[in-house]
């Protein structure tokens, strides 16, 4: 019945051996406080036990140095644990520029993990083995928690905004992954599996899948289908910027702030178009809240962050594409593009 | 025993009602409707220990089934949703309806006029409103509980609570609500009592521990309660009427929930907490007839505890997506309110230094309190430590650490208060030979069943799962294994104690010879306390100055 009994987690991520070296640190030193103080306790509670009733003792109040002495030499212990524990969170938090970007959404009682060259999976999740791996993840419901011990990796997965996170990992195999905060009813059994491939076997993987398109192909499907197209068009009669270039770049505002094009911006200029007004255009953008699921938001997402100048569908296009089209028709845009709405500061706006 | 030690204490001429001989507070009056309307604060007393055992047991029950559903990986005992109901119910009835009030209720409204040798608190009446209002929610809670019960955990985690769970909530939350407003009266009254009452000569630096650490609770209480019932009632808004205000979807923040929540759950664990260091100070002096070391320390860090506690909530966030800086920041002083901590605990072992130790009950109990807050204070560095945290947060690590904190420290120390000073409540001694074996059962049944959760929080097992990977099995049977022996350990008291209501040795004023007003008086104390007010000429703990020089 209890064929192994683990008592440690297994390694399997760069993450996974800095949070071990800071533990067992912090066994090492916590180990040594505890056995110090139940060592003096035991000792004293032998040596000084009370022998006659009537047994007089000294009168001690204290010792201020002494008092001094253990005020502030746990101060220094704890700044040296603070400091190591904030070097790992800190590099946590910060993904390497050519991390593979794969998107998670949770919801009651599922995770659905999205590749960018457009696979899906449903609580698996296959990633190659050494290689940086970034997840954007977020929640159509209420809140949960993508955590995968093996990797010492644990982010909340929060409704309404794109959490952030990042691992390596450095084994193959097949790793638990949990829902770690509570989510109702089957919260248990909103668990999955990672499985850490080799790098061939993980190319093979995804050849294998049936995929629809990379993400940014299923983004510009939905980019025509829900219509953008009929105001984020590349022509001159265009009723609103041009998306092309924009992801990470300075957006003034009309109220004269800025904002950077990151992916909460994207998707509040989405949902709530009205939250934040581009410099220089009307706020006639109507709220696709509602309409566009978190999973095809992912999509347009894709397509919005791949969209590079001269990449804009034409508006009159009439049928979609072939699933698997190259992003770009050969020879670019057919239709000549003349005005290319372009954020400048002092805000000429160029709509008719 | 031994002939008492006193405290300077000096007799006053008469000041009280005389009062025919052989008169106590149990006595004086017989009948429900004399405890039912009393305004003595040792009768109060009474009441909130009978309500919170009922309490303790109730909640103790569904620990119970929580645990043996652990037993099997698959959860056979119980459906996905009972299961859910029973960890929502266990918190919530042992945060709310017991460890936040068991202390000051229990222990401070009987002790703190006595400490302070006054005839009663402040407000005798709001003391007994605050017994009714404390009932009438626990009883609203508890009707939610059972009629149906609630699945959101004690944390009322937004949006789960306010939009998607399809349970009680809402009454649960009003009798948690309701029930806050006892907590604030208790604490109110606390704060005027010690300012307005204290006998001739108890300066504040003279008062003991156990009432400096009712008084840090109270200032928690009353700045810390009122955060709770905002965060409350915003959840019911929202529940209620769909006005935004966590929901996303309506335009709100779910992680500002946590933000209020926290703010007043993390300084609660304090208020938890606190009494029941005063409590450890109080029985290791006595049991080690030993002065406490570093008064002024173990005092300040105190206070120090009470406000740096109010600083730290953000670091039950560090995977919900605050900023690093400000994970730096909550980090940070997380470590610092570790440091009070320490302080005590090494005062406390100092005070045992060259003392005349016996081994009696109540300091098997407190000594049982070091050890285990201790592993419980160590066990959150880990916790602090931002890149550990990240990895166990939300996992068995942390279940394993609050009940160390919780139950290994604040149930141990109110047990060891309870033992303490129940021959002053009941004039009766318990058994010794089964109060000790509780003791030690309730030590070893603890460890037994929170050591292998720090085992499977490292190893990644989440909390609140009603199923878990086998692998984890044999470490969750350990746990199940060590939480009967602890159920033994907790239901033994019970017996005994009622038994030396009715067998119990007589066990006079004094049977510890403690120092402290408290002792001074007959046991069970006279409807007044004290037949002359007495003067304090002196500091606590001074056992081992000559009692002739210190009785006038
Ligand atoms: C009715 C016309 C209209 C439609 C349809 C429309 N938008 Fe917009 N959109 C605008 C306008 C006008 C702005 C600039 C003003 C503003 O910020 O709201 C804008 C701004 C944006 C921005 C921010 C652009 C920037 O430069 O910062 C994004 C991203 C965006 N839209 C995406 C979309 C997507 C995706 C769709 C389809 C699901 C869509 N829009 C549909 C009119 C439209
Ligand atoms: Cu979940
Ligand atoms: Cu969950």
């Amino acid at each position: 019945m209890f064929a192994e009994v683990p008592l440690f987690p297994e390694q399997a991520s760069t993450t996974a051996q800095r949070v071990d070296a800071l533990f067992f640190f912090l066994c090492a030193v916590c180990g040594t406080m505890a056995v110090l103080i139940a060592g003096l306790v035991l000792f004293f509670a032998f040596k000084y036990h009370r022998r006659a009733e009537d047994e007089r003792t000294p009168r001690i109040t204290g010792n201020n140095p002494l008092e001094w002495f253990w005020t502030i030499t746990p101060l220094f212990v704890f700044l040296i644990m603070f400091l190591w524990g904030a070097n790992i969170y800190t590099s946590v938090s910060l993904p390497p520029p050519d991390a593979l970007e794969i998107f998670v959404v949770g919801k009651q009682w599922m995770w659905k993990i999205q590749h960018p060259s457009g696979q899906r999976e449903i609580n698996e999740l296959h990633v190659p083995v050494d290689q940086p791996i970034k997840l954007t993840l977020t929640s159509e419901d209420v809140i949960h928690d993508f955590s995968v011990p093996a990797f010492r990796t644990k982010i909340d997965v929060i409704p309404g905004r794109y959490m952030q996170i990042w691992f390596q990992p450095t084994k193959t195999g097949r790793y638990h992954l949990f829902c770690s905060q509570y989510c109702g009813t089957s919260h248990a059994n909103m668990v999955g599996s990672v499985y850490v491939l080799e790098r061939e076997e993980f190319r093979q993987w995804l050849d294998s899948q049936a995929a629809t398109g990379s993400l940014a192909d299923q983004g510009r499907q939905l980019f025509l289908k829900f219509q953008c197209i009929t105001c984020h068009s590349a022509d001159a009669s265009a009723r609103a910027p041009v998306l092309e270039g924009l992801y990470g770049r300075i957006v003034p505002l009309k109220d004269g702030r800025t904002t950077v094009a990151d992916d909460a911006y994207l998707r509040e200029s989405i949902l709530y178009p009205e939250a934040k007004i581009v410099q220089g255009w009307e706020p006639i953008m109507p709220t696709f809240k509602g309409q566009v699921e978190e999973e095809d938001l992912i999509k347009l997402l894709a397509f919005i962050k791949s969209l590079k100048p001269g990449q804009t569908p034409v508006r009159n296009e009439e049928s979609l594409p072939p699933l698997d089209a190259p992003k770009v028709p050969p020879g670019g845009n057919p239709k000549p593009r003349q005005s290319v709405p372009t954020y400048q500061p002092q805000g000429k706006s160029n709509q008719p | 025993m031994s002939s008492a030690i006193t405290t300077g204490f000096v007799p006053q001429a008469k000041t009280r009602p005389p009062r025919t001989p052989g008169e106590n507070y149990l006595n004086v009056a017989f009948g429900v409707k004399s405890w039912l309307l009393t305004t003595d604060h040792k009768r109060i007393a009474i009441l909130y220990l009978v309500t919170l055992t009922i309490l303790f047991f109730i909640g103790g029950a569904a620990a119970t089934v929580i645990r043996l559903n652990l037993m099997t990986p698959n959860g056979e005992l119980v459906p996905a949703d009972t299961y859910n109901k029973l960890f929502s119910a266990h918190g919530i009835i042992m945060v709310w309806f017991f460890l936040v009030p068991v202390v000051p209720t229990v222990l401070g409204n009987f002790l703190v006029p006595m400490m302070i040798g006054a005839r009663d608190l402040a407000f005798p009446k709001i003391n007994l409103l605050s017994w009714y209002v404390f009932t009438i929610g626990a009883i609203i809670t508890l009707w939610a509980l059972l009629a149906g019960g609630v699945d959101t955990g004690w944390t009322f985690y937004t949006p789960f609570s306010s939009k998607y769970a399809r349970t009680n909530v809402l009454p649960t939350m009003i009798g948690i609500f309701i029930s806050g407003f006892s907590s604030i009266m208790t604490g109110l009254n606390f704060i005027a009592t010690m300012h307005t009452m204290r006998a001739p000569g108890l300066t504040w630096f003279r008062m003991p521990l156990f009432l400096w650490a009712h008084y840090a609770a109270s200032i928690i209480l009353v700045l810390a309660t009122p955060v709770l019932a905002m965060a409350l009632i915003l959840v019911g808004v929202e529940r209620a009427w769909g006005i935004g205000i966590f929901d996303p979807e309506l335009g709100g923040d779910p992680v500002l929930f946590q933000h209020l929540f926290w703010f007043y759950s993390h300084p609660v664990v304090y208020i938890m907490l606190l009494p029941a260091m005063g409590i450890v100070s109080e029985i290791v002096t006595c049991f080690s007839r030993k002065h406490i070391f570093g008064y002024v320390f173990v005092l300040w860090s105190s206070i120090g505890i009470a406000v740096l506690s109010f600083l730290v909530w953000a670091h039950h966030m560090f995977v919900a997506g605050q900023s690093v800086y400000s994970a730096l920041i909550f980090s940070a002083l997380s470590y610092m309110v570790a440091v009070p901590s320490a302080i005590k605990v090494f005062n406390w072992t100092a005070t045992l230094y060259k003392g005349s130790i016996a081994f009696e009950t109540p300091l098997l109990f407190a000594l049982g309190f070091i050890a285990l807050f201790t592993m419980g204070g160590l066990t959150g560095l880990f916790l602090a430590a931002l890149g550990v945290d990240m990895h166990v947060h939300d996992t068995y690590f942390i279940i394993a650490h609050f009940h160390f904190i919780m139950v290994g420290g604040s149930v141990m120390g109110y047990m060891g208060g309870l033992h303490y000073w129940w021959p002053k409540m009941t004039g009766r001694m318990y058994s010794d030979f089964l109060s000790k074996l509780a003791a030690l059962i309730i030590f070893v049944g603890f460890i037994l069943t929170f050591l292998p959760q720090f085992v499977l929080g490292y190893l990644g097992m989440p909390r609140r799962y009603h199923v878990y990977p086998p692998e984890f099995q044999v470490l969750n049977v350990m746990s199940s294994a060590g939480a009967s022996i602890l159920a033994v350990g907790y239901v033994l008291p019970l017996f005994y104690m009622l038994w030396s209501l009715y067998a119990g040795k007589p066990s006079g004023p004094n049977p510890w010879g403690a120092t402290g007003l408290e002792w001074q008086t007959p046991s069970p104390p006279p409807p007044h306390n004290f037949d002359e007010t007495p003067i304090v000429t002196t500091g606590p703990y001074e056992y081992s100055i000559e009692e002739s020089a210190l009785v006038h």
